[in-house]
């Protein structure tokens, strides 16, 4: 059945080749790529070093301890500029602690809901309802909580919670609702998504033979859960957790609208109805009006104290992912 | 005496689940009450002026004067154009990377470093990519530090990683035996990433590129600090100062005494989700599409 | 064995191949004849996969693999030439049947022209269909080529494959364990295949299955940890073997 050869004789092969620069030329440009991606990390440390080194220079350690973000023309008192980072990170740090309080255990009871007991049909378009949740943009959160949440907070839940709870000493002052509080509730909300879905991830990784010991054994719904699946999801739920601490720390939109931004700020918030800043709303606030190159070196240097943090928090945590996930074959990440 | 404590505890099981149901609960709340509100103030604001006109003066109604709605026609090009730079730039530049990482480095060491290097990134706060690129047109070149390309560039530092991420993710769903059946077939090595791999991951390429542009969309901290102040006249030029829509929701949430502003800062609001939500259930319908249609269904 | 460099199809000569610092081919040499059907057996991890792995240069693309030696193909060494060039004219077919699941049939077995040189469509048509007669799958699949690769069975599948590699218009076929997957039926096919395929093609085929060797092969080559134990013509070995591991393993004392 080969009386018709469509084959081209062999000395005319069609083995002739493309030219050889097609390969080398793609694996550049996708080279290129790469170096581009690793050169982007390294050029964001040395562009913030370099843009502190003003403030660095003529500031040194005291920028880290100041407690003032003054220019000397509002500040009659003491002399020079001054400013420190000291109060801002404090901002951070409290609304993003805050933050975790209030997002952990509704992400945990909503990720312990949605793998263990949940009707299996609410499962998919309830967890991708929360994930809608991380879809909207932070300024629409910002801008909701501005005109919505805070005269709630004003009107309502925060004299609730002076009258109740002032014996602490921290809910002193008026509530005016755009204050450490209600920058934390928000927080909370745009944290919420990232800890649910690396929680429900974990959780849902638990081989069903674990939970079967445990359901043998006579436990109780809640039981297995605690005692079976929690800890085995664990480095999971605490590396998806310190993740959820890193997006709140570096969030700015949403806290830099509800969370008062004085010009002046105590070294640290004396109630949970203070106004204060945080570094990212600092950044948002006095970027478009530093009045000199000292206060944008120092800017920067305050940016650059955000960027180790957040970065050395997400290398933990995916260090924590990575490694729990390896050893447990759990799916996405 | 045990049958009291088994009770207690079944009691207690019971709370709990009804506690962590009740957590959905209060979770969604945020999520419906925000839509809700854009979707009730913002369509106030939808008409056709709304789309077609430019952002208007300031203006507190008071007695005699009513306020011009005006529109939201400025920051929605500017969006647009804001993102579409953006798109082109990261988008070449993350597939290029997972391509290289997936086809070319495959199992060495540098592969991990890239992985890694663009997870790292993607934890970046969006504030910083703004005073990242503010200060490195600061330094090199001081006409362009306000200006719609300097807010692209700021888009593109937080594109990068996500798109490196998830094309990466999806080449790596390629199984190994195509790349294999290729090469023994003595098709090169470029071909074989673009025309058989790529193609092949296409559908999880495109979703990673169309959930990039939805997070770039929706950004505005970065571009607060380099786009400048172009909202109330006409787009000059990519060197010119420019607008956003995430940028006027800002402008106009904090300055809502003037009615007008308020209204068109929902309005734009609602747009905005509705386009970011536009954005990713497309990419999601091309996705079935295109798998589909690959298959060789219809 | 003929020396005689006329008919020899592939001299391997003393080749070794490495994954890092483990040796899976030990200073191996072999004179494969032209159009005939040269089988490789031997117990698992005997090194035979990844012999013929080393012959269309296949084996070198994993990461830290090494090879020493030469191959031979007409006298070329093909260790200096392109290495896509040389999977051109050495084609493989392997033990999972592996159609690119995003194309159709056509599309699979058009995919080495449509990649490779620049072909006007009648002329790939022609290529298409005669090196689906060649795989005999034509007749199952003549009024169906626009229909996704991944609907066929697994034997049609890899017959198939093989016709993709026919149309890439190699000098030598590579076949490595090419049967394992499929059932009894469609292992015969594949052999009464192989034995049309001769007569075009220089085949070698690695096998696990002695009785597979004694169907098809002309020449055999018993392989044992790496290295190359005895090699003959197919009825000599099985039946007369010159070496005594060589008999152990085909009475089944091992492996």
């Amino acid at each position: 059945m080969d009386s018709d050869n469509p084959f081209p004789p062999p000395s005319s092969r069609r083995h002739r080749r493309a030219p050889k620069w097609a390969d080398f030329t793609f694996l550049l440009l996708t080279g290129w790529g790469a170096v581009l991606v690793l050169a982007l990390l390294v050029a964001l440390f040395v562009g913030f070093y370099i843009g502190s080194q003003t403030a660095i220079h003529q500031l040194g350690f005291r920028f880290l301890t100041n407690t003032v973000w003054l220019a000397a023309t509002d500040n009659p008192v003491l002399p020079g500029n001054v400013y420190g980072v000291e109060p801002v990170l404090v901002g951070t740090l409290l609304t993003s602690a805050l933050a975790l309080l209030l997002a952990i255990p509704l992400s945990m009871g909503a990720a312990i809901f949605l793998t263990q007991q949940a009707p299996l049909s609410i499962r998919g378009p309830v967890g991708q309802l929360i994930e809608l949740l991380a879809a909207i943009p932070s300024v629409i959160y910002g801008f909701w909580g501005l005109i919505v949440l805070v005269p709630i907070m004003r009107a309502n839940i925060e004299p609730a919670l002076a009258s109740g709870l002032y014996w602490t000493g921290w809910f002193s002052g008026t509530p005016t609702g755009l204050d450490v509080l209600t920058a934390s509730v928000v927080l909370a909300v745009m944290v919420i998504p990232t800890i649910t879905a690396i929680s429900r991830d974990s959780m849902a990784a638990v081989p069903v033979s674990q939970k079967e010991a445990a359901i043998s054994l006579g436990a109780t719904d809640w039981e297995v859960t605690r005692n079976a699946v929690l800890p085995y999801a664990r480095g999971g739920v605490f590396a998806g957790i310190i993740l959820g601490l890193g997006r709140a720390m570096g969030e700015t939109m949403a806290v830099t609208m509800v969370i008062g931004n004085p010009s002046y700020l105590t070294p640290y918030p004396t109630s949970l109805f203070s106004q204060y800043q945080t570094i990212a709303s600092l950044l948002a606030t006095r970027f478009a009006e530093y009045s000199s190159p000292l206060e944008l070196s120092s800017l920067i240097e305050a940016g650059l104290v955000l960027l180790l943090i957040t970065l050395a928090i997400n290398v933990v945590a995916r260090g924590v992912l990575s490694r729990f996930q390896r050893g447990r074959g759990v799916g996405r990440e | 005496m045990s049958l009291g404590l088994h009770t207690r505890r079944r009691l207690f099981s019971h709370t709990m689940t009804l506690l962590s149901g009740l957590a959905v609960v209060v979770i969604l709340v945020p999520l419906v009450a925000v839509i809700y509100e854009a979707a009730v103030q913002g369509s106030s604001a939808f008409s056709w002026t709304f789309l077609t006109q430019r952002p208007p003066i300031a203006c507190t109604p008071h007695l005699g004067v009513s306020c011009a709605l005006g529109g939201v026609y400025t920051p929605f090009e500017g969006t647009l154009i804001l993102v579409g730079l953006a798109s082109l730039v990261a988008i070449p530049i993350g597939i290029g990377a997972a391509i290289f990482t997936v086809e070319y480095a495959k199992e060495r060491r540098i592969a991990r470093v890239i992985s890694t290097t663009a997870d790292v990134l993607s934890g970046l706060p969006s504030i910083l990519a703004g005073v990242f690129v503010f200060s490195l047109m600061f330094q090199y070149d001081k006409p362009l530090v306000y200006s719609t390309i300097a807010g692209s560039l700021a888009l593109s530092v937080l594109m990068i990683p996500i798109v490196v991420r998830t094309c990466e993710e999806a080449l790596r769903t390629v199984p190994e035996s195509v790349r294999e059946a290729a090469l023994a077939l003595g098709i090169p090595r470029w071909k074989i990433a673009t025309r058989i791999v790529l193609v092949a991951a296409l559908p999880g390429v495109v979703t990673g590129a169309m959930l990039s542009v939805a997070r770039a969309a929706g950004e505005s901290a970065p571009i607060l600090l380099t786009i400048g102040d172009g909202c109330f006249h006409p787009l000059e030029g990519v060197t010119q100062q420019g607008c956003a829509l995430a940028l006027w929701i800002f402008i106009g949430a904090t300055n809502n005494a003037y009615q007008n502003w308020d209204r068109l800062a929902w309005g734009a609001a609602l747009l905005l989700i509705l386009i970011i939500l536009a954005i990713s259930l497309t990419s999601r319908f091309s996705l079935n599409r295109l798998v589909r249609r690959m298959k060789g269904g219809p | 064995m003929n020396t005689d460099a006329g008919s020899v199809k592939l001299a391997i000569d003393h080749l070794s191949a490495y994954y890092g610092t483990v040796r899976g081919v030990e200073d191996v040499s072999l004179r494969i004849p032209p159009q005939q059907v040269t089988a490789i057996i031997g117990p698992s991890g005997c090194g035979k996969s990844t012999l013929i792995r080393c012959l269309n240069r296949l084996h070198e693309t994993l990461p830290g693999a090494r090879v020493e030696g030469q191959v031979l193909l007409d006298g070329e060494n093909l260790y200096d030439l392109d290495p896509t060039l040389v999977r051109r004219r050495v084609g493989m077919v392997f033990q999972k049947p592996n159609p690119f699941a995003t194309m159709s049939i056509y599309g699979n077995v058009s995919a080495p022209l449509r990649f490779n040189s620049r072909m006007p469509r009648e002329e790939m048509d022609r290529i298409v269909v005669q090196s689906l007669k060649r795989a005999a799958l034509w007749d199952e699949v003549r009024d169906r080529t626009d229909a996704p690769a991944t609907s066929l069975s697994g034997g049609q599948q890899q017959r198939l494959c093989i016709a993709r590699s026919l149309a890439a218009d190699p000098e030598v076929l590579l076949m490595d364990e090419p049967c394992s997957a499929l059932d009894p039926i469609a292992t015969a096919k594949i052999e009464e295949l192989i034995a049309q395929l001769k007569k075009d093609y220089t085949v070698v085929i690695v096998t696990h299955n002695m009785q597979q060797a004694a169907r098809v092969a002309d020449s055999t080559a018993f392989m044992y940890l790496g290295k190359l134990v005895e090699f003959g013509p197919t009825e000599q070995l099985f039946e007369r073997p010159r070496e005594r591991l060589t008999e152990a393993y085909i009475t089944g004392r091992f492996g």
